[in-house]
């Protein structure tokens, strides 16, 4: 493992930033808080009893700024080995439109905003989970874990596991096993998803220095790996509707797409050179994205309409 | 008059491009700050109830 001492992406902290409102929202790693909102909303939903809608939007947007603030903490400390990589090269900080320690500012007051306001608007308990969140993908994932062990995206990927936990303990006041359940699908889908982008860029983690499955362990047993995990991911995802908060709709169609999702992982396991092996890995990427986004779509529109009904009726 | 003229240009004089992104972002904290205003007004009454609107003066 190689350690990065490039530090070139850095600025004079003299010189007058030209940031663009853009420059700060990327921080926030904008695709991420995508699925957090949307897998922190289907906590909220699934939570039991009743929460009014402005104090479920209110904590809902304290969660995606939460996890916003430990993406920009993540780019503050990564700003080294994204400079180096061809995916994050032109990051605010890399590229030196942000300086570091305008994204370190950046971060921590949204942190702590954050937090303080999921506390008063909700309650303490989603706050000191959504502090635990935080720390735990700036601190134990970004400081520790990715650049010690080729482990780090399993142990790590409970960071971005925690929102449904987070919104249901803030619909609720209490950590149901509905949310932990949703919390296991996410977890497992964390592995397969970064392995399948991680065999492409594998190159680009090696030349970083970081320790991904692909380049420490070789791309045989990271197939192995993605392929295992597929296959603990499939029944999984079917358990909401096995624990009967999830229609038989969401059960067929969470059925018919761990599936396909375990087919993609079967055909990454099976080509190993050349182009079909890349398109395989494309293949696997862009399908977990639509998997994860579909199970947890279909669990928000499903329960926001039964809400609706139990208005109507 | 020259103490003026000097006063003048002490500092850092900012070109068109630091002065447009400085600009965009001090709008972009407005605005969030004004939509802060409104969420937390919102969100108190939610919490204390619309009674509060109605004690005596």
């Amino acid at each position: 493992m190689t350690y990065v001492k490039d530090q070139s992406y850095k600025q004079d902290s003299l010189e007058i930033s030209i940031a663009e409102p853009k420059d700060y929202f990327t921080l926030l790693k904008p695709r991420v808080m995508y699925l957090v909102v949307l897998t922190a909303l289907a906590g909220i939903m699934t939570a039991p009893g009743h929460v009014h809608g402005l104090i479920g939007f209110v904590s809902l947007l304290a969660i995606a700024v939460g996890a916003g603030a430990s993406g920009a903490l993540n780019m503050w400390y990564d700003a080294d080995i994204d400079a180096i990589m061809t995916r994050t090269k032109t990051r605010p900080v890399p590229s030196g439109r942000i300086t570091g320690d305008q994204a370190l500012a950046f971060g921590l007051i949204l942190s702590f905003a954050s937090v303080f306001t999921l506390g008063l608007v909700a309650n303490w308990l989603a706050a000191s989970l959504l502090a635990f969140t935080i720390f735990f993908y700036a601190v134990i994932y970004t400081m520790w874990l990715k650049r010690w062990t080729p482990q780090n995206i399993v142990i790590g990927g409970a960071a971005g596991a925690f929102p449904p936990i987070v919104g249901c303990a803030a619909a609720s006041g209490t950590i149901t096993w509905d949310s932990v359940i949703l919390f296991t699908i996410i977890f497992l889908w964390t592995p397969p998803h970064f392995w399948a982008l991680a065999i492409l860029k594998s190159q680009d983690y090696e030349e970083a220095g970081v320790p991904m499955m692909p380049n420490a362990k070789g791309l045989d047993r990271t197939r192995l790996e993605i392929l295992i995990y597929s296959l603990l991911l499939a029944p999984v995802g079917v358990l909401p509707w096995l624990f009967g908060f999830a229609s038989p709709v969401y059960g067929v169609l969470s059925i018919v797409s761990g599936l396909g999702f375990v087919a993609l992982a079967w055909r990454v396991f099976q080509r190993r050179t050349g182009k079909p092996a890349d398109s395989a890995a494309k293949g696997l990427f862009a399908y977990s994205i639509l998997y994860l986004f579909l199970l947890f779509g279909v669990l928000v529109i499903e329960t926001a309409g039964a809400l609706i009904l139990n208005r109507l009726g | 008059m020259m103490m003026a003229e000097t006063d003048t240009q002490i500092g850092i004089k900012l070109n068109p491009a630091q002065e447009k992104s400085r600009r965009n972002r001090n709008i972009a904290i407005g605005l969030i700050l004004a939509a802060l205003i409104v969420l937390f007004y919102a969100v108190t009454i939610v919490k204390l109830g619309p009674s509060v609107l109605n004690r005596p003066l």
